[in-house]
């Protein structure tokens, strides 16, 4: 079944969407000091929002994700936004419950102010020269982007990998912002491992030829083969052994073993072709960016090391959400957020959901998942209006 | 909303504003309750998908977590009661969870059916069979109850490990007590619920 047959099954899609901008204030000051004067957010906003102004939903994007998470561009769209299989009407997210908006990241590549954008002092793109911008940093400009939307408090945060840790980060940082935080397939911050993957991807793009230091742009060149092979790599770590079996097992693409030939695998294929298409769409630099950001976050840092007190002046009530094959943002990593919002005295639910697919799994609309996302949500739109069951 | 007779039981022994830990908390019944009537934090461990739905409807704070797999993840004296409903016969390490749980909790409450009750010890010694009844409802070859006691069993532990008996009700399968009960508790009671404390 295709996503069209899907979407038109059961749940809906938000249908046709256009992206909007934000057009930043005040000059920002990011974590690492250096100021940004002005700055622009691509963003979109899915479902109405209601006359309180208390249904609204900020979605964070992971690692590769945009601003475009549900919907299509265009009627002809090959795929509508990349959380489609969650956002919608009836969906885990419902739009005929929540005003979604779905930002892409400072740093970014997809339209927001980043590595591709003008630096205004040189009159050419940043580049290299971007700022290296963390979490915080993120979520204090998706904070300026509520306030420009008029939303003073997000009915809740919801974000996957990277974008969970965004929204662990709001909880923190802007308590009465918030009243539900969730985060899936997340981390308080990543291993050892988890960051040495991230290395090698950066390796990777930095030994293409065509990287040229960060300004392959002013050679007119791409670091595809770099770029492609990151994301090979990542990739890889996003599936599990189980799931990259059901889906390729020893298949060969091309090629006969007896005839001696040199065969080609179906997932050797599959990567090559992810790989290949993945720098059609993103920017090296953004990627460093992104994996540097990921590495980073660490909100204990802050509190001497000490989640517990990390999480002290938080007030929402968290759902944290794993998944079963995935090795890259394993279970036990998010229940270490759990175990530390206990302590901290927190309203917290987890559930570690079954699943083949890995660190995938958290894009894909698995009944279990998708159940516990949306009764969760819905409890908490409920609370928050007064009612009871 | 009405509480199950042996919730009901544990609810009046729980302080307002308690911290409570639920183990097996199952559809999340007695945690929803104290929420809601005495403005309980509490915490529930499940591991059944089906249940960790329910809790999450009810707006429960549910932790997915295997009882089997210890509550070493918990913080000494973090709680003020854990609460273990009709789970300690069917854990692997029933002796290692009730020691971890008066680690956790200042105090715990712990039920489970009476093996001692007179029905079972029919079934078994007239009857010839592994006892059936309203609280263990299973067969002997698809029952998760591999750890069942008497409460004379069950006193002996705690005798063994020093854990203190603040409070014990022994009821019938309606949850209610009676006097025969209470004159040999361990013939009549079908189920029993004791409150412990740390050793003196």
């Amino acid at each position: 079944m295709g996503w069209r047959e899907q979407m038109k099954s059961a749940a809906g899609s938000v249908g046709i969407v256009s992206p909007q901008r934000f057009q930043s204030v005040a000059p920002l000051v990011l974590q690492n000091g250096s100021v940004l004067d002005t700055y622009e957010l691509v963003y979109e906003t899915y479902g109405e929002l209601n006359g309180e102004k208390s249904n609204a939903l900020l979605i964070c994007h992971a690692l590769s994700g945009h601003h475009h998470a549900a919907g299509l561009h265009q009627e002809d769209d090959a795929k509508p936004g990349w959380w489609d299989a969650c956002i919608g009407p009836g969906k885990a997210i419902d739009t005929d419950a929540f005003f979604v908006v779905s930002v892409n990241n400072l740093g970014g590549c997809h339209g927001s102010t980043g590595p591709r954008s003008v630096n205004p002092s040189t009159g050419k793109p940043y580049g290299p020269d971007f700022p290296n911008v963390v979490v915080k940093d993120w979520v204090n400009t998706q904070a300026a982007l509520a306030d420009h939307l008029g939303i003073e408090v997000f009915a809740a945060v919801v974000g996957g990998s990277l974008g969970g840790m965004q929204a662990l980060q709001w909880s923190i940082d802007y308590p009465d912002r918030l009243r539900a935080c969730v985060a899936i397939a997340s981390a308080a911050k990543l291993s050892a491992q988890n960051i040495a993957f991230n290395e090698i991807a950066r390796q990777a793009i930095a030994s293409d030829q065509d990287f040229n230091e960060g300004r392959y742009f002013e050679a007119d060149k791409n670091p595809d083969r770099g770029l492609g092979l990151a994301r090979m790599i990542g990739h890889v770590t996003y599936l599990s052994d189980d799931g990259m079996g059901t889906k390729f097992g020893r298949e060969v693409k091309s090629g006969d073993f007896d005839a001696g030939d040199d065969v080609e695998f179906q997932v050797e294929s599959y990567l090559n072709y992810q790989g290949r298409a993945f720098t059609q769409y993103f920017d090296a630099n953004t990627y460093l960016l992104m994996t540097k950001a990921l590495d980073h976050f660490d909100p204990a840092r802050e509190t001497s090391g000490d989640l517990v007190s990390a999480f002290q002046r938080a007030t929402c009530k968290y759902l944290i959400l794993s998944f079963s094959t995935d090795w890259r943002f394993s279970a036990a990593r998010s229940q270490e957020i759990v175990d530390a919002l206990v302590r901290a005295k927190k309203n917290v639910a987890s559930a570690v959901i079954e699943s083949e697919h890995g660190h995938d799994s958290f894009l894909l609309p698995i009944a279990r998942y998708t159940d516990a996302l949306k009764t969760f949500l819905h409890q908490s739109l409920v609370n928050q209006q007064g009612g009871c069951e | 909303m009405t509480l199950r007779g042996d919730l009901a039981l544990i609810s009046k022994l729980i302080n307002a504003n308690a911290r409570v830990l639920d183990l097996g908390c199952g559809t999340g019944d007695l945690l929803a309750n104290l929420q809601a009537e005495k403005n309980v934090n509490g915490y529930g461990l499940d591991k059944d998908p089906a249940n960790i739905q329910v809790c999450l409807s009810k707006g429960v704070n549910v932790i997915e977590q295997d009882l089997d797999a210890g509550i070493a993840n918990f913080a000494d004296d973090n709680f003020d009661m854990v609460v273990m409903t009709d789970a300690l016969q069917a854990v692997r390490d029933p002796r290692g969870l009730l020691r971890e749980m008066l680690r956790i909790g200042e105090e715990c409450v712990v039920t489970f059916p009476n093996f001692g009750h007179w029905r079972c010890r029919a079934q078994l010694g007239l009857k010839g069979h592994m006892p059936v009844s309203k609280h263990l409802p299973h067969n002997w070859h698809n029952t998760p109850n591999i750890h069942l006691c008497t409460t004379q069993d069950f006193e002996r532990l705690c005798l063994e490990e020093n854990f203190r008996i603040i409070q014990r009700r022994v009821v019938n399968t309606q949850y209610r007590e009676h006097w025969s009960i209470t004159l040999a508790p361990n013939l009549m009671a079908s189920h029993a619920f004791y409150r412990l404390g740390r050793p003196l």
